[in-house]
């Protein structure tokens, strides 16, 4: 916790807030999933159609006592809130309110159907890696003090020029560095119009998304339409690791998935340790923090930061390839909808770590999958206003629970040698 | 807005070690003194190349231009060229033609050249006739700039408080749907009451819809990037439910479309008799709104105020103004301005609502702002600009068959080069001097 010291007034402040979330969670619970009954038993699919160890029975619900189970352990929480409050571990206990909202939603949505948890907890992992990667090059960008609001933009680049290069060599890792080097490519214009002409950074940022949405809808419409055999990429298989993915439940959502998945995994691992532990960090946080200082220890800062964009060229590119050498396979017009932005936001929620991005990632992920999983289950509530949930849910979040953002002190302030 | 760190997000000294704490404080002052003489000196550094480049010497036309876009007329005009040399490059290689040429380049190099040549021109020349070649032309570029104009103030406001609002979509979208409910639901009005009401709903729900994020930044810190991303997506989902219910959908169809406006709340046209000039009151409306911005922020006590705290935070706070209260305003009226945006494009233009039916004006709006350096003046100017460019690229697709995205390349490659003035003196090789320097106005950051 940056907030090193709370006075006792903004700590009941907080508590108040926390219960409040508490309490309006609580009236969404009882309101709307226990007053419609859909049906008897909610049935959740634990197995995996490929194959496991051994089958898992599947898990059978009464839909109205597991909701009403539910809603009294967080109304317990929310008296308890009130009353005594949790203190430091006020946020985890958030956490949890919202996990077991989640989970009576889900109840309530598979009442008298079957939803697989496996399709669903996968395709959430799936869905994140692109938010995470796009959340690293944030994260590494702004920890060294450049503002990037571009991940979007190369998102797009990646995305197309992973799916151009990917057609024309017949090879998903050859594509896969044809959409790391238009990342870097975008990532360099970033670094260069913001750190050697010092332009403003923001500007710049909305300045490349348009650029990058502009030229891949131009070149989409005016090369690839006409010539499909250019749009055809050849995409990463799905990889089982062996045993390991046998597991049941486990193994399909953790180790059988498609290689860029485990190498986001990977990325935050090391991006963590890196950035936390290393020498490395240490020197890179410091040109974000206190330029001067770090230059008066003979630090090079614009070369640091240089490096920094750059590197984050390469993991916003691997997000961008995503789309193109994994999901969806063709490229299509603005095809990443805007999940640059979100990953923007999962870089803010997660306060600028690698780890605390992936969490918020895999929240953006898991709504994300949750839309497409209920499509299938027909539930009465539109899924529209459903979608509407984890953009709630961050505001909720970024404006109550968080507090202030502790922003790397020269982010976006552009350093002259003296 | 990476200045208003928070004190406690120090890491804490170890205890009683005051001293320490106080010494490193100190340093801070110390080095915000000194960032705060440098930016002082380089703002007179910049007033005074402004002033030569705006000086006597200066034509009205050159005074005139420096007025609209707030810099040196050679950076504007450079960024132009520049923008359009590069776009005729991405013209002249996306072309089959031109390819093919390049193919046997050594063989016969003129082929590629007039390959190139004959697209550029065609292109180029479509662009310009669609956005101004004639009245119809001039109307269709009229018709896009209205609500370009509306979002692109929406941006500029709270621009000049420091804050970026990228949630003009969703305002947009807010304004729209409101003032499209007011104008079908209602009936049997005259159109003096209808259509002021349908407006003034607009713009309540569009400035409601900038107050949250508003209200969020001054209470609780929440980042207004994020939360206005956030509202955005909200937005447009729960337009798109909206439309599909029975409150809004017209009751002979099942795909989602709205009910249409009734024409006592529609914007006339303001030529009438001329059937294909599609140009109505909507612009006028936007001119008096750009109006009585420019006196708000210009000339106003409260837009004293919303610049002082977009200058410098701590400053206003100091010099006894309420940032808070400033931010709240400011993101409030930018909302405003945008809902009339998506109140003059229902209203005036398509009389129902449609999901997507915002697509994208508010996020050109950023582009605009930035165009017009946040100026109100200036973002007018721009709104005009860019609307004469989208509908020239739709032109330009119909007749020459280039994808009319090349607008939006040529869009960001014109803010590029206006955004980092260095770059056009590092091309064009001119000294610092020479050149009016200008940082665009002072955005918040992430």
């Amino acid at each position: 916790m940056s907030q090193a010291m709370t006075t006792p007034a903004t700590q009941r402040r907080r508590e108040r807030r926390f219960g409040m979330f508490s309490l309006l969670v609580l009236a969404g619970m009882l309101g709307v999933f226990a007053s419609s009954t859909r049906g008897e038993r909610a049935t959740f699919i634990l197995n995996d159609a490929r194959g496991q160890l051994f089958e898992l029975p599947d898990l059978v619900l009464p839909v109205v006592p597991t909701v009403i189970l539910l809603s009294a352990v967080v109304a317990g929480i929310a008296a308890r809130q009130f009353t005594r409050g949790f203190g430091s571990r006020a946020v985890v206990i958030v956490g949890v309110v919202a996990l077991l909202f989640v989970i009576a939603f889900l109840t309530w949505a598979a009442a008298g159907g079957q939803l697989s948890v496996v399709g669903l907890l996968r395709g959430s992992l799936a869905r994140a890696t692109p938010i995470a990667f796009g959340a690293m090059a944030g994260v590494l960008c702004e920890r060294a003090g450049v503002i990037n609001i571009a991940i979007e933009g190369q998102f797009l680049a990646g995305a197309f020029t992973a799916a151009v290069v990917s057609s024309i060599a017949g090879d998903p890792w050859v594509g896969l560095i044809g959409g790391i080097s238009a990342g870097v490519l975008v990532a360099f214009m970033l670094a260069g119009l913001s750190i050697r002409f010092q332009a403003d950074q923001i500007v710049v940022g909305v300045v490349l998304i348009v650029f990058a949405t502009g030229v891949t809808s131009f070149l989409n419409t005016q090369v690839l339409s006409g010539n499909p055999q250019l749009n055809s990429p050849t995409r990463f298989p799905a990889i089982s690791v062996p045993v390991l993915s046998e597991i049941p439940l486990i193994g399909p959502v953790l180790f059988r998935q498609s290689l860029l998945v485990f190498g986001m995994i990977a990325a935050v691992i090391v991006l963590q340790y890196g950035l936390f532990q290393t020498r490395w960090g240490l020197r890179l946080r410091s040109v974000g923090e206190h330029p001067l200082a770090a230059d008066t220890v003979g630090i090079h800062v614009l070369a640091t930061r240089y490096k920094a964009v750059l590197l984050g060229g390469v993991f916003a590119g691997i997000g961008g390839s995503w789309w193109t050498l994994d999901a969806g396979g063709q490229f299509s017009r603005e095809m990443t909808g805007g999940r640059g932005f979100i990953a923007l936001a999962a870089m803010l929620v997660g306060r600028y770590s690698p780890v605390g991005a992936f969490g918020a990632a895999l929240i953006f992920g898991f709504s994300d999958q949750l839309a497409t999983s209920l499509q299938l289950l027909r539930v009465p509530v539109p899924s529209d206003l459903l979608l509407t949930a984890p953009y709630l849910v961050t505001i909720v979040v970024v404006a109550g629970l968080i507090g202030r953002l502790r922003v790397p002190a020269a982010d976006g302030k552009p350093y002259v040698k003296q | 807005m990476s200045d208003d760190h928070e004190p406690e997000g120090n890491p804490p000294g170890p205890e009683g070690d005051d001293a320490d704490e106080r010494g490193r404080t100190a340093g801070d002052v110390l080095l915000d003194d000194e960032e705060l003489a440098r930016a002082e000196i380089e703002a007179a550094a910049e007033r005074a190349a402004d002033a030569k480049s705006i000086g006597l010497e200066a034509s009205f036309g050159e005074r005139f231009i420096a007025a609209i876009t707030g810099t040196g007329v050679i950076v504007t005009l450079l960024a132009f060229v520049s923008a359009l040399v590069i776009g005729a490059f991405i013209i002249a290689f996306s072309e089959d033609s031109v390819r093919e040429a390049l193919g046997y380049l050594f063989a016969q190099p003129g082929d590629a050249f007039r390959a190139a040549w004959d697209a550029v021109s065609s292109a180029y020349l479509a662009l310009l006739q669609g956005s101004v070649g004639g009245a119809t032309q001039l109307s269709e570029t009229f018709v896009t700039a209205t609500p370009l104009i509306l979002t692109g103030l929406a941006v500029a406001v709270p621009l000049r408080a420091g804050l970026f609002n990228i949630g003009a979509e969703g305002q947009f979208v807010a304004g729209g749907m409101l003032a499209g409910l007011i104008g079908f639901s209602l009936t049997g009005l005259p159109m003096a009451v209808h259509l002021p009401l349908a407006l003034v709903a607009g713009l309540l729900a569009g400035g409601l819809y900038g107050w949250i994020p508003g209200i969020l930044k001054a209470r609780t810190g929440a980042h207004e990037v994020i939360s206005t991303i956030m509202l955005n997506n909200i937005a447009l989902l729960v337009s798109g439910y909206l439309i599909s219910t029975t409150l809004f959908r017209r009751p002979d169809r099942t795909d989602p479309i709205s009910k249409s406006v009734e024409a006592s709340a529609r914007f006339p046209r303001l030529i009438p008799w001329e059937p294909g000039l599609r140009v109505n009151t909507s612009l006028l409306v936007a001119i008096v709104l750009a109006i009585v911005i420019f006196w708000l922020v210009e000339r106003s006590t409260r837009g004293f105020e919303l610049n002082a705290v977009g200058l410098n935070a701590s400053a206003a706070t100091a010099a006894g103004m309420n940032p808070g209260r400033t931010i709240v305003l400011a993101m409030t009226v930018g909302g405003a301005m945008a809902g009339a945006g998506g109140a003059a494009v229902i209203l005036g233009l398509q009389h129902r609502l449609t999901i997507g039916f915002s697509a994208g004006i508010g996020f050109s709006g950023i582009t605009v702002a930035l165009l017009g350096r946040g100026r109100i003046g200036g973002t007018v100017a721009a709104g005009v600009l860019i609307g004469a460019l989208q509908v020239g690229g739709r032109n330009m697709q119909a007749q020459t068959g280039t994808s009319l995205e090349l607008a939006l390349v040529i869009q960001a490659l014109i803010i590029v080069f206006i955004a980092a003035p260095g770059l056009v003196r590092a091309i064009f090789r001119i000294k610092a001097d020479d050149l009016a320097t200008g940082q665009v106005a002072k955005g918040g950051g992430a």
